[in-house]
């Protein structure tokens, strides 16, 4: 009787049998490539080197992570007063003549300027082995920071502005969700017409409801706006996915809830805040992951659009792994890269869990 | 008194359609510029941006920018590839995942929690950060092919479809669906004697109509959509899907009228499958959101 009945709980031929081309390409497509990334993140690999590939240890990673503080004193000429120039600005030494041989600062040896600031009459400079990588990481992070609340958000709005029932609803539904299925490279080329400095369709339209008053911007071309209107086109892209999530979310509440809320008078916001947003959590949750885990890996947009320009200032963390890795050739770079990357979105995922988690 | 309240009311309706109007504007401007673009000569397109006569097919319509990119490229090469590429992969991630997903929910084998577990914690992988580790990887694999065993996958239809047909997110959905199914129809199946195989081929896979449409819609656009992979494997014009096409569109002087053909035209496949399944594309996403 005991062995009937493992016989016919216990299936592990079948099962590994049914469940290993799935596992086993997942294995040598993602967890292998993934393994890989670590080890040459530890070597000095090159696609095409004529040296053998060495084992570097963390030297990538101090590459990409090393940062430095430098403050720097006024000059003070022969005569023991500070030096000015013609506008009364205090001048200061180099910061170049700290950073390359230089026996007394060997540590910051081929570091460079990240920013600097003024503090009292003093430079403070902050230093970085691979300033462009932290200006990635820095514009990586104010994306997601930026995309997921608004995105999430606005995505809501319009879940809940379509949740209503009017004829005709499912078309406008529909047109929402439309970005969505398009090609996100033909949707970046389309937003660089509208973007355009001078025959954008954007400045166009500002030039006509400013009644002229407003100078046409080149959007993509300026330090300044370039993140945001890639963030802008980002969240319009992608918005109808996540309407279309909340909106599954809206529908498994109880229409008694709603009834009751009613009965009770209820205002609207009311309502939201006490039946809707409650029976949304797990949505929340839910729209929250996949938003932050999509800002991490933005990409497409940049290579389209500005390339990380102006002045790096769109440039991203995935962005320079690629360049890295494949445009510069440089396979261990760019796996440490992509090493960061991965122990950033895990540690993410694992708080978002956490926070998720203690809410219950 | 109720004159007036059913004047309210239409305001009320009158307001509504034009909020739900405005915003219908948004997303979908883009698309009509391009549409309307693509059948201007540049000179015009370029001059019409500023007005209204962006969004109109007005003044010199004509169907040359067309005839322009199919000179330009070789279009129905790259349409045909990436229809095949997309095709094929979707048909056999639909068959290897839901193996997958049938064996983790009707089956016990040891290790399975651990197997499971591994192909979830893969979702959290993006695919930008192993792409180059993957790069060198299918430059060195090996391949049965019409030519015997043969080394490198660059440039070919496999190193485009192979890597992309098991996913953590295809597994997970159809073992969710699977879960749901009622068990009493696999277990008499079983005492009459099926082997699991005809017990998912005769029984769970014709029950499965909606979430395979699902799964199929999600794998299509995420195929059909690449960009970086194929940039990375295809230095062959043979073997180019039509995103890598557009390559051939951007140089000195950018023709923009065929610019905006050709993107017209790897959009309305994708469009036109849309309008069609509109109902299946909208439930597929929303069944992402099922709670785990």
């Amino acid at each position: 009787m005991q062995k009937n009945a493992s016989t016919l709980t216990q299936h592990n031929r079948s099962g590994w049998l049914f469940a290993l081309p799935g596992f086993g390409l997942m294995m040598l497509f993602i967890v292998v490539p993934f393994v890989f990334a670590i080890v040459f993140s530890m070597t000095n690999q090159r696609l095409i080197s004529p040296n053998p590939t060495q084992f570097v240890g963390l030297e990538n990673y101090q590459q990409l992570l090393s940062v430095n503080i430098l403050v720097l004193e006024p000059v003070i000429t022969a005569t023991g007063e500070r030096k000015q120039d013609a506008d009364g600005n205090l001048s200061y030494p180099r910061i170049r003549t700290y950073t390359r041989n230089n026996p007394d600062y060997a540590h910051l040896q081929g570091m460079k300027e990240w920013f600097t600031w003024q503090w009292q009459d003093k430079k403070v400079a902050i230093l970085a082995s691979d300033p462009v990588f932290m200006k990635a990481v820095v514009n990586t992070f104010l994306f997601v920071l930026v995309v997921a609340p608004l995105q999430g958000a606005l995505a809501l709005a319009l879940a809940l502005l379509i949740n209503q029932r009017l004829k005709g609803i499912n078309v406008y539904r529909a047109i929402y969700f439309m970005p969505v299925v398009v090609s996100i490279v033909v949707v970046s080329i389309l937003w660089r017409f509208i973007y355009d400095g001078q025959n954008g369709l954007l400045n166009n339209l500002l030039h006509t409801v400013s009644l002229g008053h407003l100078a046409p911007v080149d959007w993509l071309g300026n330090p300044d706006t370039a993140l945001g209107s890639i963030m802008a086109m980002s969240i319009w892209q992608a918005i109808g996915f996540h309407m279309v999530i909340w909106l599954s979310g809206l529908q498994t509440i109880s229409p008694t809830l709603y009834e009751a809320a009613k009965i009770e008078g209820a205002s609207s916001w009311q309502t939201f805040r006490y039946v809707t947003w409650p029976g949304l959590k797990n949505t929340a949750v839910l729209v929250l992951i996949v938003i932050t885990m999509q800002a991490f890996a933005l990409f497409a947009q940049i290579d389209v659009m500005t390339s990380g320009g102006p002045l790096d200032s769109t440039q991203t963390i995935v962005f320079q792994a690629v360049e890295r890795g494949y445009g510069k050739q440089d396979i261990s770079g760019g796996s440490a890269i992509s090493v960061v990357l991965f122990v950033m979105v895990l540690s993410i995922s694992l708080l978002q869990r956490y926070f998720t988690r203690e809410k219950k | 008194m109720s004159h007036n309240t059913t004047d309210h009311h239409r305001l009320r309706l009158v307001v509504r359609y034009t909020v739900l109007s405005l915003i219908a504007l948004i997303f979908i401007f883009p698309l009509i510029f391009m549409l309307v673009s693509s059948l201007k000569p540049d000179h015009q397109l370029l001059a019409d941006t500023a007005s209204l006569r962006a969004f109109l097919p007005v003044g010199e319509i004509s169907l040359a920018n067309y005839y322009g990119a199919f000179e330009r490229a070789p279009i129905l090469l790259f349409m045909m590839n990436s229809l095949l590429v997309t095709a094929v992969t979707v048909v056999l991630s639909l068959f290897f995942c839901s193996l997958a997903g049938f064996s983790f929910v009707y089956l016990n084998w040891r290790g399975k929690g651990v197997v499971f577990s591994i192909i979830l914690a893969t979702l959290i992988v993006p695919f930008e950060t192993i792409a180059i580790p993957m790069l060198l990887m299918v430059s060195k694999l090996p391949w049965i092919g019409l030519d015997g065993l043969t080394w490198g996958w660059l440039n070919s239809y496999r190193v485009q479809v192979v890597p992309f047909i098991a996913d953590g997110l295809t597994i997970f959905l159809f073992t969710q669906y699977f879960k749901d199914l009622p068990r009493e129809l696999i277990e008499a199946a079983r005492v009459e004697g099926s082997s699991w195989w005809q017990v998912y081929w005769r029984i769970v896979m014709p029950l499965s109509g909606p979430i395979i449409a699902t799964a199929a819609i999600l794998k299509f656009l995420v195929m059909y959509n690449q960009y970086l992979w194929p940039i990375m494997v295809t230095q062959q014009e043979q073997y180019r899907p039509v995103l890598v096409g557009l390559q051939y569109f951007f140089q000195l002087n950018t023709a923009w009228g065929e610019v905006m053909a050709y993107l017209t035209l790897i959009t309305l496949p994708v469009l036109a499958f849309y309008l069609v399944l509109q109902r299946a594309f909208i439930a597929s996403i929303a069944s992402t959101g099922v709670k785990g």
